[in-house]
C-alpha cells in the first residue's frame, strides 16, 4: 500500500509550508512535494487602487524583504511616468538595495540556517535556533545580530524607519542621504567587514569536514539560472538586464527584455500547493527549471566588480567550477553577497551624488502598462501593472523570487529523501530525526520566502504523514 | 598553623524567577512584525535570560503549539482554516494573548480581498481565480487538497474576531521600541502603559 510522510511545518523558513514525501506500493520512495500553504491574494485586491499606492501595499507581501517590492514598485511607476530618474535617486536606490540584501542575507545565514551547521544536525529541536546559538556562541550570534542591525539601521537612516518605509517612489526616492547617516554608515563598516570576515572564516572549513555530504545532496544538479547582470556582465542587483545561462555556462538568452516577460516565463499550477511553479517557457516546464538567487547571481555575472568579492568568488568557482549546481552552496553565496555588499556600500557612500538634494521627478500619466524589476535577496523579482486613465490599477502580476525555485526546491527535497531511503521501508518503520532535519535543512538553502511567493506568510510546524494510495492516514508523528 | 574558619555561607538572595514561556505566531501577515520582533536585537540577549521560547517560526524548531504558553505575540489576520485552527489552540492553552501588529488587530492588508465580497462572489474565490486560473499557463486547477492546503475563509479576520485577546500592539509593523515597551513590564509582572502615538499608532 503507498503511502505519504509529511513534514508540517518547516520551521526557520520565511512562510508556511509542509513536505510530503510518498512511497509507492512496497514502501519505495515514489515522489517528494513542498507544500505551501497560505495564499493572500494581493494580485486581485491590489485593482482599483492608483499605482503610486502600489509600493506601500505590496511591500506587506513581505516583512523580510520589504524593499524589493518597494523598488519593484518604484521602477514600475518610473515607466508609467515614462521618467528617467536622477542619478542621485538611482544611486540611493542602489544603497537601499544593498542594505537590505546585507540584511537578509545576514538573517538567513545567522539566524536561521546557521543552528544547523554550528549546533550540528544532530542537535535537539529545542536547542536548535538562534536562542540555542546565542546560549552556545554569544560573540558569533552577537556578531550576526549586528551586521543584521547594521543593513537594517541603514534602511532606517534613508526611510525613517527599519520595515516598510515608503521612501523610493515613482520618480526617485523621498530624500538624499544626511550627513550623520553617511558618518554613522563608515564607522560601522569595518565592524561589518569583520563579521562578514569571521563568518566565511567559520563556515567555510566546515565544507571540507562534516558538511562535504549535504554539498553532494542538497539540490545537486542541472538547472538554469536566471538573474540580472550589468552592462559588461558584472554583479548587478538593481539596474541590470536579465541573462539566463544552462549550468555549462552558455548563454541561453541574454538582454532579456523584462517587458516581454510573459513570452519566456509560464507558471504552472498544482493543486497540492499554493506556490506555482514558473519555467523557461521555450524549454517547457520540466526542461526549463531555472533558479534565481544568490546563487544564481553568481552563476549569471562574469565578476562582481570588487576585490574581496571577487575573490570569494574565485575561490567559490575554484571548488565547485564556472557554474556552481549544488543548492547548498547558496550558504556561501549568500556569505559572498554579504562580502558584496559591504564593498559597494563603502564605495556608494562616500560619493557625493548621494547629497544632491534633486532626487525625485513628478509626472504624469504616459502609458498604461508597465513592468518592473529587481533583484531581491532570494531571486528575481517582477511586477507587472495595467492602470486605467486615472492611473487606477486594473490587473496585477507578481512573479517572485521563491516561486521560481519551486522546481528546485521539490526536487531537492526528492534527492535528499531518496539518499536517506535508499530501499523499501518496512511498514510501521520510524522516518528517523535525521531525515527530517535533512529535508527541512534543503529548503532553508533557498532561503524560501514564502510570504513574497504566495503573497501569503507564516510559520511551519513539522508533520510526517503516511499516507495510502487510498488516501488514508496510515500513521502520523509530529516533532515538538 | 591555626584552621582558616570555614566561609561564611553566602547570603541566601531570593529563589530565580522561573523563565516565562514565551510563544509567537504568524498567521496570515508578511512577517514584518516578526522581523520587528527581531530588530530588539541585542535586547534578545536580555529576553533569552528572562524567557523560554518555547515556540516560533523563526526562532524554534518546535513543531506543535506547547501547553502552558505564559505569553503569546500573534502576527497575522485569520485568512484560512489554518489560522483558525491555531488560534483557537494558542488560546486554550495561552495565558496571555497579544494582538502583535495592524494585521492581528484590524486584519489590514490581507483584509483587503474582504472588499471584493461586494460582489456577492466572496474575495476567496476571486482571489483564487485571478492568482491560479487568469495568471498561470492554462491548466485551469485551483489548489485544493484539504488535509495538505488550507482552505481559505471567505472573510479575513482580525484575531478578537475568533479569539479573546488580552492586548493589543498596533503597528505595522509596531516599532522594535513599541515591543520592548510591552514585553518588558509584562516580564515583571505589570501591565504595560499603552498611552500616546509612540504607543499607540497604526501603521
Ligand atoms: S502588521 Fe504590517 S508588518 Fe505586521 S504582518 Fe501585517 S503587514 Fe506585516
Amino acid at each position: 500500500m503507498s503511502r505519504t510522510v509529511i513534514i508540517d511545518p518547516v520551521t526557520r523558513i520565511e512562510g508556511h509550508a509542509k513536505i510530503s514525501l510518498h512511497l509507492d506500493g512496497e514502501g519505495r520512495l515514489a515522489g517528494a512535494r513542498f507544500h505551501v500553504v497560505e495564499y493572500r491574494g494581493f494580485e486581485k485586491f491590489c485593482e482599483g487602487h492608483p499605482f503610486t499606492e502600489m509600493a506601500g501595499i505590496t511591500a506587506r507581501i513581505c516583512g523580510i524583504c520589504p524593499v524589493s517590492h518597494l523598488l519593484a514598485a518604484a521602477k514600475t511607476g518610473d515607466k508609467l511616468l515614462g521618467l528617467t530618474i536622477p542619478p542621485a535617486a538611482q544611486k540611493l536606490r542602489r544603497l537601499l538595495n544593498l542594505a537590505q540584501i546585507c540584511q537578509s542575507h545576514a538573517l538567513s545565514f545567522f539566524h536561521l540556517s546557521s543552528p544547523d551547521f554550528l549546533l550540528g544536525w544532530e542537535c535537539e529541536p529545542a536547542r536548535r535556533n538562534l536562542f540555542g546559538l546565542m546560549a552556545a556562541d554569544p560573540d558569533l550570534a552577537r556578531a550576526g545580530i549586528r551586521l543584521r542591525q547594521f543593513g537594517q539601521q541603514i534602511l532606517e537612516l534613508l526611510g525613517g524607519r527599519k520595515i516598510h518605509a515608503a521612501w523610493a517612489v515613482p520618480g526617485g526616492v523621498r530624500s538624499p542621504l544626511s550627513d550623520g547617516a553617511k558618518a554613522w554608515i563608515l564607522e560601522r563598516l569595518p565592524e561589518a567587514r569583520a563579521t562578514a570576515r569571521l563568518a566565511l572564516d567559520r563556515f567555510k572549513p566546515l565544507l571540507a569536514g562534516p558538511l562535504q555530504r549535504e554539498q553532494q545532496l542538497f539540490g545537486q544538479f542541472p538547472s538554469l539560472f536566471l538573474g540580472l547582470v550589468g552592462v559588461d556582465g558584472e554583479w548587478d542587483c538593481i539596474d541590470g538586464q536579465l541573462r539566463l545561462i544552462a549550468s555549462d555556462g552558455s548563454v541561453l538568452a541574454d538582454h532579456l527584455n523584462e517587458d516581454e516577460y510573459a513570452s519566456f516565463l509560464a507558471e504552472a499550477v498544482e493543486d497540492w500547493t499554493y506556490l506555482k511553479f514558473p519555467y523557461y517557457k521555450p524549454l517547457g516546464p520540466q526542461a526549463g527549471m531555472y533558479r534565481v538567487g544568490p546563487l544564481a547571481r553568481l552563476n549569471v555575472c562574469e565578476r562582481i566588480g570588487t576585490p574581496w568579492a571577487d575573490a570569494e568568488l574565485a575561490e567559490l568557482r575554484a571548488h565547485h567550477g564556472r557554474v556552481v549546481t549544488s543548492s547548498f552552496a547558496y550558504h556561501q553565496a549568500r556569505l559572498v553577497e554579504i562580502v558584496a555588499c559591504l564593498e559597494a556600500i563603502e564605495q556608494l557612500v562616500v560619493d557625493p551624488d548621494l547629497q544632491d538634494r534633486r532626487v525625485r521627478l513628478r509626472g504624469s500619466l504616459q502609458c498604461q502598462e508597465a513592468v518592473g524589476v529587481s533583484e531581491a535577496p532570494r531571486g528575481t523579482l517582477f511586477h507587472h501593472y495595467q492602470v486605467d486613465d486615472n492611473g487606477l490599477i486594473t490587473r496585477v502580476n507578481l512573479i517572485i523570487a521563491t516561486g521560481q525555485n519551486n522546481l528546485a526546491m521539490n526536487r531537492t527535497v526528492l534527492q535528499i529523501a531518496r539518499e536517506f531511503i535508499p530501499g523499501p521501508l518496512a511498514a510501521g518503520a520510524e522516518i528517523g530525526e535525521a531525515l527530517l532535519n535533512r529535508v527541512e535543512a534543503g529548503i532553508r538553502c533557498y532561503d524560501p520566502c514564502l510570504s513574497c511567493s504566495t503573497h501569503a506568510a507564516g510559520q511551519m510546524p513539522l508533520r510526517l504523514q503516511l499516507v495510502a494510495a487510498d488516501g488514508q492516514l496510515l500513521a502520523e508523528r509530529s516533532r515538538g | 598553623m591555626s584552621l582558616a574558619p570555614p566561609p561564611a555561607a553566602l547570603p541566601a538572595g531570593p529563589p530565580p524567577k522561573p523563565r516565562l514561556r514565551l510563544a509567537t505566531v504568524w498567521l496570515a501577515g508578511c512577517s514584518g512584525c516578526h522581523m520587528s520582533f527581531l530588530d530588539l536585537d541585542e535586547l534578545l540577549f536580555v529576553l533569552a535570560e528572562r524567557v523560554e521560547l518555547v515556540y516560533s517560526p523563526v526562532a524554534s524548531d518546535i513543531k506543535t503549539y506547547p501547553e502552558d504558553v505564559d505569553i503569546c505575540l500573534v502576527e497575522g489576520a485569520v485568512a484560512n482554516t489554518a489560522n483558525l485552527e491555531l488560534a483557537l489552540q494558542l488560546r486554550a492553552r495561552t495565558a496571555l494573548v497579544i494582538s502583535f501588529g495592524d494585521c492581528a488587530v484590524t486584519a489590514n492588508v490581507p483584509g483587503l480581498r474582504n472588499l471584493l465580497n461586494r460582489d456577492g462572489r466572496g474575495g476567496a474565490a476571486a482571489v483564487l481565480q485571478r492568482g491560479y486560473v487568469e495568471l498561470a499557463d492554462g491548466s485551469g486547477r485551483l489548489p485544493h487538497a484539504p488535509d495538505l492546503v488550507p482552505e481559505l475563509l471567505d472573510q479575513v479576520l482580525p484575531l478578537h474576531a475568533v479569539i479573546a485577546v488580552d492586548l493589543y500592539l498596533p503597528g505595522c509593523p509596531p516599532s522594535a521600541e513599541r515591543i520592548a515597551a510591552t514585553l518588558l513590564p509584562l516580564l515583571e509582572g505589570q501591565r504595560p502603559l499603552q498611552a500616546g502615538a509612540a504607543m499607540l499608532r497604526f501603521g
